[in-house]
């Protein structure tokens, strides 16, 4: 299987501000009710985003000036609690190619990870100044270069850090794992006739 | 040289290394459920791949099924759209599905033990977050998403990186009337919900010595809300009691080479860790959360906290936000609050002896009026064993609906859904915004018996108050 080598992405931003943002924020469970991810991208964040009768509340997605904005940014432990993948399937069918927020909950990492968005940390105070940025003007273009570890933007540059592991899966396009596990197949089953507990 | 159970297991399992640095792991046991796994069956078909050993992968239907009427079809159409996927799939590719005609369906973190399909010294995948769970037995057991339940359907392995381990030791012995529940929301609330991010922790001390395997999985269920991506717990001879004779237990000689095999898989004593943790069992106090991050606890004779008191910006700006959710009162006793909802169930607090120190308490006595009180066994079989024993009956009595088994109100993507704001006092493990299905409502988490407490007062309570249990 052959994967894009995602080096860098560019885009214009839009920050979700807040802390501990968990999955349930991202995509609220009544909305895993289905058996395919197509569709999802229309619910995320939709209980912050729509009111009881579904009409739009004030959020940083229903503004006009972001539309359009493919770099998510927020803040401390984003995408903790449930492990479904079905919240970074929601970001990235919305339109969203890679999140910068200050820390991620491992699980949304990892699954983020393996449809190819790079999720990159930065400092708070870095945050600040990027989120400043995309508020004074949200035409600025963001360029989240995944190989530099480092976001540029309106001029300047923030370092961001991304575990190395998924950097290089990201970079050499090996995000998704599949082809590589399957390679390893006849040494899972060399492996699987030493643990009795596998035994048919 | 002196190892951790998670080396051991990890070591045991690994296949190889993969080119990003990361681990093929073997994952011996898959449990599937019908929310994160028919996606997955769809990328397995799309990639023309089959499911590598069925004989290792077990299914079971929780998250979307009523827990009143059963009856197919279900009333929602797209719940009635997954279980039928669910079946379909495991039936192309010959996987053991405890479906409700089974007797055993249940949720699959509560179904994988009670089978003895968990078991020491092995590796467990599920998509589903509380499959820590299974990391009371001493099994490292890992939640995942969608596209890597695709990867351990299809070559029965995935990538992951291997972690730090934190001991976590609970010393001494608890106070009456606090439980299971209790030690690991103080756990989180002190080591905070990001607090294990790259760990698996692994707890010891006596508390965890002497703990049945009942609270052990409770403790273990919410290492995920410490951010942990395991928890576990070393393998004992409470370990092996409780799988004895279970229907996927090993049997006869096989029976006595597994224990040995799974002795052989605990901590050595001189084993290195990463971090040490020691909380003295005697500071922990029945506890409740206020906020909306299961870290958002304290004990329940505490005032809520106020903004003013946080330690930095971050703090502040999020006890605003949990107060302004949750309509509480900074600064305010927590106890006395009025509740309109109690949920006794889920996969942290549904099983046999959770229903039955509970009880205990309530025979005899009735739910508040106005308080909608709902109790739901986590599996048919605690079900059917409570049914047997009467409990049904002591819980009926009292005012409770007694319910089938599910996952019901924990995460509401059946009918059971909170209602506006409503406030519920609640057994289950997460109290984010919107969690029990109403995008205001509002969520207290705390152990069973103080669940009981609340139904019966209607308003948070000290249950040891309540049901006169001396504090010492
Ligand atoms: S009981 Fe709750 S936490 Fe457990 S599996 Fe079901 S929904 Fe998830």
């Amino acid at each position: 299987m052959s994967l894009a080598k995602i080096t860098q992405v560019s885009g214009r931003g839009v920050t979700v501000p807040g802390n501990d943002i968990d999955t349930d924020r991202i995509i609220p469970a009544r909305f895993m009710k289905c058996v395919s991810f197509d569709g999802l991208g229309e619910f995320v964040f939709y209980d912050v985003r729509k009111d009881a009768d579904g009409k739009d509340r004030e959020h940083p997605l229903n503004d006009p000036r972001f539309r359009g904005a493919t770099i998510l940014i927020s803040g401390v432990n984003f995408g903790c609690g449930s492990s479904r993948e079905h919240a970074p399937q929601a970001i990235q069918k919305y339109g969203f190619r890679a999140i910068i927020a200050e820390n991620f909950a491992e699980i949304f990492f990892g699954n983020s990870t393996t449809l190819g968005i790079p999720c990159v940390s930065a400092s708070a105070e870095d945050i600040r100044k990027l989120s400043a940025a995309v508020e004074a003007n949200p035409q600025t273009e963001i360029v989240v270069d995944v190989d530099a570890q480092q976001v540029r933007f309106g001029g300047q540059a923030i370092p961001v850090t991304i575990r190395s592991s998924a950097r290089d899966a990201l970079i050499n396009g090996r995000w998704d794992a599949i082809g590589e596990l399957i390679e390893g197949l006849p040494s899972v089953r060399q492996l699987a006739t030493t643990l009795p507990y596998l035994a048919v | 040289m002196a190892k951790t159970l998670f080396q051991k297991v990890w070591d045991a399992h690994s296949v190889r290394r993969l080119a990003n640095g990361q681990t093929q792991l073997l994952i011996g046991t898959h449990l599937i459920h019908e929310v994160t796994s028919p996606q997955a069956f769809g990328m397995l078909r799309d990639l023309k791949l089959k499911v590598s050993m069925p004989h290792r992968t077990f299914a079971t239907v929780d998250h979307i099924v009523p827990t009143d009427v059963f009856a197919e079809p279900y009333a929602d159409p797209l719940a009635d759209a997954m279980i039928k996927e669910l079946r379909k799939s495991c039936q192309e590719f010959g996987i053991t599905f405890f479906d409700r005609a089974t007797g055993k369906q249940g949720v699959v973190h509560i179904v994988g033990p009670e089978q003895g399909i968990t078991q020491p010294g092995t590796t467990i995948a599920c998509g589903d977050s509380h499959t820590s769970t299974h990391g009371a037995f001493g099994a490292l057991a890992f939640g995942i998403g969608t596209s890597q339940v695709r990867d351990v359907l299809a070559t029965q392995t995935m990538a992951l990186g291997e972690l730090k381990v934190r001991r976590i030791n609970v010393t001494g012995k608890l106070q009456p009337g606090v439980y299971a529940k209790d030690v690991i929301l103080h756990i989180i609330r002190t080591l905070g919900v990001n607090g294990g991010t790259g760990f698996a922790y692994e707890y010891g001390g006596e508390v965890f010595d002497r703990m049945s395997m009942e609270e052990r999985m409770t403790v273990c269920n919410m290492s995920i809300e410490g951010g942990a991506r395991v928890g576990y717990v070393n393998p004992d001879q409470t370990t092996f009691d409780y799988l004895k004779g279970r229907p996927y237990s090993p049997k006869g000689a096989a029976w006595d080479a597994a224990v040995e095999r799974w002795k052989s898989f605990a901590s050595d004593a001189d084993a290195k860790y990463d971090d040490v943790v020691t909380i003295r069992a005697e500071e922990i106090a029945p506890t409740v959360t206020w906020g909306i991050n299961p870290a958002q606890g304290i004990s329940i004779n505490e005032n809520i906290p106020t903004p003013a008191g946080a330690k930095d910006a971050n703090e502040k700006a999020s006890i605003e936000e949990a107060l302004a959710y949750m309509k509480l009162e900074a600064g305010a006793p927590i106890k006395g609050t009025k509740i309109d909802v109690a949920f006794i169930g889920s996969c942290t607090n549904g099983r046999l002896s959770d229903f039955q120190e509970v009880a205990k308490y309530v025979k005899g006595r009735k739910v508040a009026p106005g308080v909608k009180a709902i109790v739901v066994p986590g599996s048919q079989v605690v079900q059917e064993i409570c049914k047997g024993l009467g409990l049904d009956k002591i819980f009926s009595d009292a005012g409770f609906e007694w319910r089938e088994a599910g996952c019901s109100m924990c995460l509401a993507m059946n009918p059971d859904k909170l209602v506006g704001d409503q406030l519920c006092a609640s057994s289950s493990n997460r109290n984010f915004k919107g969690r029990q299905g109403s995008p205001t409502g509002r969520t207290v988490l705390m152990s069973p018996v103080m669940v009981a407490a609340a139904a019966i007062t209607g308003r948070i309570a000290d249950a040891r108050e309540v049901f006169g249990v001396s504090k010492n």
